[in-house]
């Protein structure tokens, strides 16, 4: 587990005392430094990215940093395998943040302050049921959240290894668990 | 032979359209004198207008400046002659800026030319406008945030599609004589780049639609967030804008070549969906207008 914090990066990769992330631009640009900071990390790894000192965060930048820095980690064979969690995001980051996901079919793991995690972007209703069974952890089998889920076993596994491959749970073994301390 | 232009007393988004008519049978290189020296009352949209009007011209304009000293003194205090100056040949004296403590302007002529420029707006409006917008018009402080990030969509799309610089200014005026009774917030974001017809040119909407103009072009990248870019992402920042104006029960309206539309028309105000056959005026400009909330019964 590791924690980057976007304010950081947001002034590292502009090099000016920004606080907000705005313009498509700037969002480029912490997208870049950020993808430069994970492919330094350990396979497996969960990012926290941090965004408790952002201000403003506007659509065309979140699609630029936030979508796109998504896509890659979710297509069949991605570059490397680690997990991204958000934390830190306000009400207003994360109704942005939705709608950027929502428009590319996306969804990613989010930590409240409340230090609960939930699900945002595009999932269906049985996506979010079993999420939700995975997240109440340990690692579980397919049988088994099936089961509890009151769904034939070969559709749930389809539905467990599309969250996987989307990067929303860990999948080890014969097993699908949460990502990290997050969950 | 020098051709003159009158500002009308009353200089808003609607009484712009008389500027318009007036610049539209003279060619681009024709001489022009833009004469304010009757103007008694601007809003941002008409300022701002103002400078994209001499950005549009091939040869300098003059400018004659407001003969009322009160008006001369809001558009220096607005940063509009700062600019102006830069843009026009200054046919009379423009008195110099002084502070007033005039807290309805929220933000000045402000020009915008890069992402920078869109940092530095949003920054600005938040130290200033945060507490207007809770105290004056009742705001929640997560609906000030909202308001910036309509402003860093509008500013963005300037640099993103216009293909030069353009303006935003901000004002509070009190409302309450008029329909809507109570006091409101006006955005003008204009710029005289390509606008949305040329700039969607390339675009699969334009290849797919029988009709093109600029009321189709219009439609198409403010109601549908088409953009020219083929991205799925892209034309997010209108829908955005869209949303925020829609849940502070605000208007927004959309000029752009020879056509004019009002996507949101709030239930305080009168308007049409779309004008077609405008007179020309190059560029996109775009005004915003949140009233004070009023509380739910």
């Amino acid at each position: 587990m590791t924690h980057i914090d976007v304010h950081s990066a947001l002034q590292a990769s502009t090099a000016l005392p920004y606080h907000d992330l705005v313009t498509r631009r700037t969002g480029a640009a912490v997208r870049t430094l950020i993808e430069h900071q994970l492919a330094g990390l350990k396979d497996g790894t969960v990012a926290f990215l941090d965004f408790s000192r952002i201000g403003v965060l506007d659509r065309s930048c979140a699609d630029e940093f936030v979508a796109k820095l998504m896509l890659p980690r979710t297509s069949d064979h991605p570059a490397r395998d680690g997990y991204v969690v958000f934390h830190g995001v306000n009400e207003m980051h994360l109704e942005t943040i939705e709608s950027v996901l929502h428009a590319h079919g996306l969804a990613l793991v989010v930590q409240f302050p409340d230090g609960a995690a939930h699900l945002v972007g595009a999932v269906s209703e049985t996506e979010r049921q079993l999420w939700d069974l995975v997240m109440r952890g340990p690692a579980r089998h397919v049988e088994a959240l099936a089961e509890a889920a009151g769904l034939p076993a070969d559709h749930t596994r389809a539905l467990l290894d599309s969250l996987a491959r989307r990067r929303l749970v860990r999948h080890d073994d014969d097993t699908y668990r949460p990502l990290g301390a997050a969950a | 032979m020098t051709a003159v232009i009158t500002v009308p007393a009353s200089l808003d988004e609607s009484n712009f359209e008389s500027v318009v008519e007036q610049l539209a049978p003279l060619p681009a290189d024709a001489k022009i004198l833009v004469d304010a020296r009757h103007c008694r009352f601007a809003t941002p949209y008409g300022l701002t207008a103002l400078l994209c009007l001499a950005q549009s011209r091939a040869e300098r304009p003059d400018f004659a400046p407001p003969e009322d000293d009160s008006t001369a003194s809001y558009w220096a205090r607005s940063s509009f002659f700062r600019y102006a100056e830069e843009l026009y040949t200054m046919r009379g004296a423009t008195p110099r800026p002084r502070a007033s403590g005039d807290s309805d302007v929220l933000l000045e002529v402000t020009p915008v030319a890069k992402s920078e420029d869109v940092h530095a707006i949003v920054g600005r409006i938040q130290d200033k406008a945060t507490q207007i917008l809770t105290t004056k018009l009742d705001l929640e402080p997560r609906a000030t945030m909202g308001f910036a990030m309509t402003l860093s969509e509008a500013c963005s799309n300037i640099i993103e599609h216009a293909g030069r610089g353009g303006w935003v200014m901000v004002q509070r005026y009190n409302w309450s004589k008029r329909r809507v009774g109570r006091d409101v917030v006006q955005i003008a974001v204009c710029d005289a780049g390509i606008g949305f017809r040329r700039s969607l040119e390339q675009s699969r909407a334009r290849a797919l639609s029988e009709r093109w103009d600029d009321a189709i072009a219009l439609e198409t990248g403010v109601m549908q967030g088409v953009s020219r870019f083929g991205d799925p992402g892209r034309g997010q920042g209108l829908k955005g804008i869209r949303g925020y104006v829609h849940r502070f029960d605000g208007k927004l309206t959309v000029r752009s070549g020879t056509a004019r539309i009002a996507p949101i028309i709030p239930e305080w105000d009168e308007d049409v969906p779309r004008r077609d056959d405008l007179a020309p005026f190059a560029g996109t400009q775009l005004q915003v207008i949140i009233p004070k909330r009023v509380p739910a019964p």
